[in-house]
């Protein structure tokens, strides 16, 4: 019947021209027997740069041509047109899928070989962000969704795909944030919170939603467990834009808690082409530092000795242009230099509610930030 | 019970060359059954191709090998060479150390006189059978002999001779020994041998009939070799034996005359300044030089800045012969020689050629070693060609493996000297003298960069073929993704990838772009 096939079919929207507009150019290339070209932009520390305008880490111009000529870019050439052609299969078919489905619909064996088109994930996953980077475009726009990773409660009313949540009343384990926040599917209704507190590690998030740090404060709190997934940041990222609300970081005094601060901050060197919607360039650090130890007289037995790894790490961090300012470079300097570093809950030496009640309210209040 | 000195006296005596012989077999190659039908064999087709050679006949050599009881075999030799006058005959092979070759300094392939007459030695030692010889000039007459020889008077014994008409004026010598022997025709066998010698002469044509059956080695050039020219020895190598028992019987008159004319490239200056170092009258009459003169004198020779001997009087194979004849007899997909300009040791000239051979019929890893046109089939291990070629990396030269182990090639080393320097009387292996290692060496190596450019273009074209099978492999998951995204027909893209390719396959993709990959 092809009036109901007409019916079942959508206009492709923006991104699905992208796709098949790339696919015409491949095939133009074919039948003109050029050899078939994939242009994408670079993803790597070599072509970023930091923004000194928006304070945001973003792409260069520099591309690279993915050829099916090129031997070392063959069968990466075939991975992409297939993810691509998938894309546009799930979007015809107007759902969503995960990153792992996707993987698992790509993946077979090559006909007339023992080759498969992907060996596992780690293959499928690059080749997905390689296509947002070249499309300019979100997975969640490609109708592609990853694991839900992070959790929030606190002074807002979230409109999820029609339901009303009421941030405050999720309990202990709070408001499961979901991989795709666009506006098309979450919408604030209404925003009560004065800030936002993003904690790096879910275990003191829980130490603070039992205290209901969030109520006696009137603020938001989110956990990224470790380095937050694109849901979580760009959730932080809207309510930052859209309601004005300042952000608060708070991460083990190391290294890498000091970058998962800067990612949220200024964006990554991998998803630099997003780095608009998933940063926040306003977020300001609240602690842990290597200072606090002194400061909040925290005994020196909860410290833990840097490792060699460390101390590479910490020397990379002083190089990146987002870590110059003089404050970053006294605080790695001082890490550096005393040889430790500390976890968060090592503020639980001086008492269980020592976090809530002393550590955060007295940093807050006398605006103790690294920037 | 003890001996006084007259008693032992009694029991010294002299021995002849073939009692010596008798018992000391293996020295000439008879250490078996198996080897000493290829000595015999060997023996007989290098004097064939020696007189051949000499007299300027393109050779036609018959070699047959019958079978007459479990350990017995009937040997067959026949050439179409020159003939052998019929007083000569008994002495060349009834007497041993009689020969041409010994006292002139020739490139040639027996040295010492001993090779042929040994044979005829070992069939009477072993079926107590006198050799047969038939040898015709081209004249009237075809001469006949039945020969052994009388061991302790080391002096040929005719058992019977004969003349008879040669009415179709036929032109050669056919010899048949009877001997305890055995054929095999493993990798030292009677028909490697012939193998390699249709390869280093190819302008022989060789039949062998064989108890298997026949093999015909089939003439590859219709020329002979250059013919090499006799010289005299050089005062390099000279010891005092030899220069004291040349000194005795030279026709020169006075000192300076002997080293100027019975010696190679030495001039009045030369001589004069040898002797004045010596401290030895040059004008002194040879023969009247005494031991502690020619030690002087052998000092003073080596003080001496001396002239490198002619090499116009070898003659090797040539780049041509050598490529003609490993094509001929091995088929190999690639070949190439190279051929030294010659050297000198010890006062000997000598000169260094190398053909590889690879690919094609050719089944594993060969080393060819061969002294004026003869094979040298056995004591590989102790010889200046194997260790030169063992010391090579052949992986340099793109072969897939460090020792050759899996590498179809076969590399025929060739020495040409007036005196080739061997091992022992069996003449197996060539003695190791760093100058003729290196030139070896040089010459393998300069041979096996030409192979290594052939293999790699080999290697590059597998590649290609290679990527071709990549490409295509993705072409029909490629040309799907396509339909789906652009509406276009699968076929349709799928054939024009495989188009596409076909039409660029062989292109070179290097990766100017891979930062991101």
């Amino acid at each position: 019947m092809p009036s109901s096939k007409a019916k079942s079919q959508k206009s492709p929207s923006e991104i699905e021209k992208k796709l098949m507009e790339m696919a015409k150019r491949i095939v133009d290339d074919i039948y003109a027997k050029r050899n078939p070209a994939i242009e994408l932009p670079i993803r790597t520390l070599s072509n970023v740069y930091f923004d000194e305008v928006s304070k945001l880490i973003r792409i260069g111009d520099r591309k690279s041509i993915r050829t099916y000529m090129n031997m070392a870019h063959t069968r990466k050439f075939m991975q992409t047109v297939l993810v691509a052609s998938e894309c546009k299969k799930i979007m015809d078919q107007q759902v969503t899928t995960s990153v792992r489905d996707l993987y698992y619909a790509l993946k077979h064996t090559i006909k007339g070989s023992k080759e498969n088109t992907f060996d596992d994930q780690s293959e499928s996953d690059p080749i997905i962000e390689d296509l947002e980077a070249a499309l300019n475009t979100l997975r969640e726009e490609l109708n592609l969704k990853t694991d839900r990773k992070g959790y929030l409660a606190g002074g807002v009313m979230i409109n999820d795909m029609g339901d009303l949540i009421n941030a405050k009343k999720m309990g202990s384990s709070g408001w499961a944030i979901p991989s795709n926040v666009e506006p098309e599917v979450i919408k604030f209704e209404d925003v009560s919170a004065d800030y936002i507190l993003v904690i790096e590690k879910d275990a003191v998030w829980q130490r603070l939603n039992e205290d209901k740090f969030w109520r006696d404060h009137n603020c938001i709190i989110i956990t990224g467990k470790g380095q937050p997934a694109r849901g979580a940041r760009r959730l932080v990222n809207r309510l930052h834009k859209e309601h004005n609300l300042p952000v608060y970081v708070l991460t083990d005094a190391d290294p890498w808690g000091y970058y998962i601060y800067s990612v949220i901050k200024q964006g990554s060197i991998n998803l630099s082409f997003l780095s608009d919607r998933l940063g926040t360039p306003e977020a300001k650090f609240i602690g842990l530092t290597t200072e606090d130890l002194k400061e909040f007289d925290i005994p020196k037995n909860v410290t833990i000795k840097l490792t060699k790894e460390d101390e590479k790490r910490i020397k990379e961090l002083m190089n990146y242009i987002w870590f110059k300012p003089k404050e970053w470079q006294k605080e790695l300097k001082h890490m550096a230099k005393e040889g430790f570093k500390m976890e968060l809950e090592a503020l639980s030496s001086k008492g269980i509610k020592f976090i809530s009640k002393e550590y955060l309210p007295q940093k807050i209040e006398n605006k103790e930030f690294l920037p | 019970m003890a001996k006084n000195a007259q008693e032992m006296a009694q029991t010294h005596k002299a021995i002849s060359i073939s009692e010596f012989f008798e018992k000391n077999r293996h020295l000439l190659g008879y250490d078996n059954k198996i080897k000493a039908l290829l000595t015999i064999i060997k023996e007989a087709v290098d004097n064939s191709l020696d007189a051949c050679e000499e007299a300027r006949i393109l050779p036609d050599i018959y070699v047959r090998i019958k079978q007459l009881d479990e350990e017995r075999y009937e040997i067959i030799v026949q050439d179409n060479g020159p003939g052998i006058v019929e007083k000569q005959i008994p002495k060349i092979f009834g007497k041993l150390l009689y020969g041409s070759k010994f006292h002139r300094h020739r490139q040639s392939r027996g040295q010492q006189g001993i090779g042929i007459s040994g044979a005829v030695l070992y069939a009477q030692l072993t079926t107590g059978k006198a050799t047969e010889i038939e040898s015709s000039t081209g004249d009237g007459n075809l001469y006949n002999f039945r020969l052994k020889i009388d061991v302790s008077r080391n002096e040929p014994k005719i058992i019977e001779k004969g003349k008879a008409p040669n009415e179709d004026a036929w032109r050669g010598t056919r010899i048949k020994f009877i001997v305890e022997a055995v054929y095999r025709e493993h990798k030292q066998s009677v028909l490697e041998y012939l193998k390699q010698t249709a390869i280093a002469n190819p302008f022989a044509n060789i039949t062998f009939d064989s108890p298997n059956g026949r093999h015909v080695f089939v003439r590859g050039i219709e020329e002979l070799p250059k013919e090499p020219k006799a010289i005299k020895p050089h005062l390099e190598g000279v010891e005092i034996g030899i220069l004291s028992r040349m000194a005795h019987q030279t026709k020169a008159r006075t000192v300076s005359g002997f080293l100027i004319e019975d010696f190679t490239r030495v001039g009045k200056k030369t001589a004069e300044e040898i002797c004045k170092n010596a401290e030895v009258n040059p004008k002194t009459p040879p023969r009247k030089l005494v031991h502690d003169d020619f030690e002087r004198l052998i000092k003073a020779i080596k003080k001496t800045k001396l002239i490198n001997p002619p090499t116009d009087c070898l003659s090797p194979l040539g780049k041509d012969a050598l490529i003609s004849g490993l094509k001929k007899e091995l088929n190999p997909i690639w070949v190439d020689a190279v051929v030294r300009s010659p050297a000198v040791y010890r006062g000997w000239p000598f000169q260094i050629e190398v053909g590889i051979a690879y690919g094609g019929d050719i089944k594993g890893s060969k080393v060819m070693r061969l002294a004026n046109r003869v094979p040298l089939l056995y004591q590989a291990g102790d010889c200046a060609i194997t260790k030169a070629v063992t010391h090579i990396d052949w992986k340099n030269y793109k072969l897939s493996s460090k020792d050759l182990s899996e590498d179809p090639i076969v590399i025929f080393v060739h020495m040409a000297s007036v005196w080739v320097p061997f091992n022992s009387e069996s003449k197996e292996s060539i003695a190791s003298y760093p100058v003729i290692i290196k030139e070896i060496k040089l010459a393998v190596q300069e041979c096996a960069r030409k192979l290594g450019i052939f293999l790699s273009g080999q290697i590059k074209a597998r590649e290609i073929v290679e990527r071709r099978r990549i490409l295509e492999k993705y072409a029909d998951d490629i040309a799907r993704a396509l339909a789906n995204l652009t509406g276009e027909s699968e076929e349709k893209i799928e054939k024009a990838i495989k188009e596409l390719v076909e039409w660029r396959w062989g292109e070179v993709q290097e990766d100017e772009n891979d930062a991101q990959q």
